[in-house]
């Protein structure tokens, strides 16, 4: 990340705002994203169940959102003020998940006490 | 063209965390080097995310909530294509439609950098066509499931919450496609139009070869794919 002075120059006076890489990257991204969309629908073709399949989707999920964001969306060229602006308040969702995760269990609890296994779930 | 920044602010000098905070605290344009209509167009991006994170949490909730099995979606949403049936079959086509389509947009922004306008305007009018491909597979899938009973409130598969999480997401979803979709073939009308090129100014570029309103569509694009990611795993594989 050590850019002289001057580098830093000729790099805006080239790229103004915009920015440009090379081609064979933005190949490479699309074949890797279509062979990572093959992988996660061969989980569900292979029929795996539990916690290799959920761990499966995850990385495969993970794998496809980074590579659109940081490549695609050209996130890993930009400077961290923007990258920290973005990708930092979506955590917060992880709370919401966590609160509300704990309050299905707590609801379908409720629902087998009230109305036994396997009742109507909205009554 | 001579970038408005140069030569008068120091903190570009400045990488990594030293970098953020000086940017941060600088007083004046926190994003340096993206332009507003780009840092306008994430922070979009960004309330929309939390839109799309919100629907799927309250999924989550939904299917966690209930004491009734959850449709299986790899058989709800299988097709019989030549006597077999295959699972999942009409999402994994959606699938690769769209990453499809990210890709001739990632070529367009290209493109649009080494200032070549027919190929832009081009690259943009098959993201568009594969973007209505999407959406129209969409449609061919809402019919299918509402002829077979698929509603808001009940289905004949089992939990009552699938058809409201089913419809709220992938509306929203598709909306946003279809959104994407006009705006695609407007801006690849400008392009090919050569509006751009002039040296005239307008909502959308400054002229002279100011192509940037493609990268900035394209960051929508990008995103309505990203999407698309997400709910292809926790509502359609999980």
């Amino acid at each position: 990340m050590a850019h002289s002075p001057h580098a830093m120059d000729t790099e805006q006076g080239v790229h103004e705002e915009g920015q440009q890489h090379p081609i064979k990257l933005y190949f490479a991204v699309w074949i890797l994203l279509f062979v990572l969309s093959a992988a996660s629908y061969w989980v569900d073709y292979a029929q795996l169940q539990g916690l290799l399949r959920w761990s499966l989707i995850l990385i495969f999920m993970t794998l496809k959102a980074g590579l659109i964001i940081a490549v695609f969306m050209h996130m890993a060229w930009e400077r961290l003020a923007l990258i920290y602006a973005v990708l930092l308040p979506p955590l917060a969702m992880i709370g919401l998940l966590a609160i509300l995760i704990i309050e299905s269990d707590y609801t379908a609890e409720t629902r087998v006490i009230e109305f036994g296994q396997g009742a109507a779930a909205v009554e | 063209m001579e970038h408005p920044l140069q030569g008068q602010d120091q903190t570009l000098q400045q990488q990594g965390h030293s970098g953020f905070a000086a940017d941060w605290g600088s007083d004046q344009r926190a994003f340096k080097k993206v332009s507003w209509g780009k840092a306008m167009m994430w922070i979009l991006l960004l309330s929309d995310t939390f839109v799309f994170a919100c629907f799927l949490v309250a999924y989550l909730n939904a299917r966690n909530s209930t004491t009734v099995d959850w449709p299986n979606a790899s058989e709800v949403f299988a097709l019989h294509i030549g006597g077999a049936n295959l699972p999942l079959i009409l999402i994994a086509i959606m699938t690769f439609v769209l990453i499809s389509s990210s890709g001739t947009m990632a070529m367009a922004v290209n493109c649009a950098y080494r200032k070549a306008r027919k190929a832009t305007a081009v690259l943009m009018l098959a993201t568009a066509a594969l973007g209505a491909m999407f959406v129209g597979m969409q449609a061919f899938e809402w019919s299918k499931l509402i002829s077979e009973g698929v509603r808001p409130w009940g289905n004949p598969w089992g939990a009552e919450q699938f058809g409201a999480s089913f419809f709220m997401i992938t509306g929203f979803h598709g909306t946003h496609v279809t959104i994407g979709v006009i705006f695609l073939v407007l801006v690849a009308l400008k392009v090919w139009r050569g509006d751009f090129d002039r040296d005239q100014r307008s909502w959308m570029s400054a002229g002279n070869g100011d192509y940037e309103a493609v990268e900035i569509m394209g960051l929508y694009w990008h995103f309505v794919d990203l999407v698309w990611v997400f709910i292809f795993a926790f509502f359609y594989l999980w």
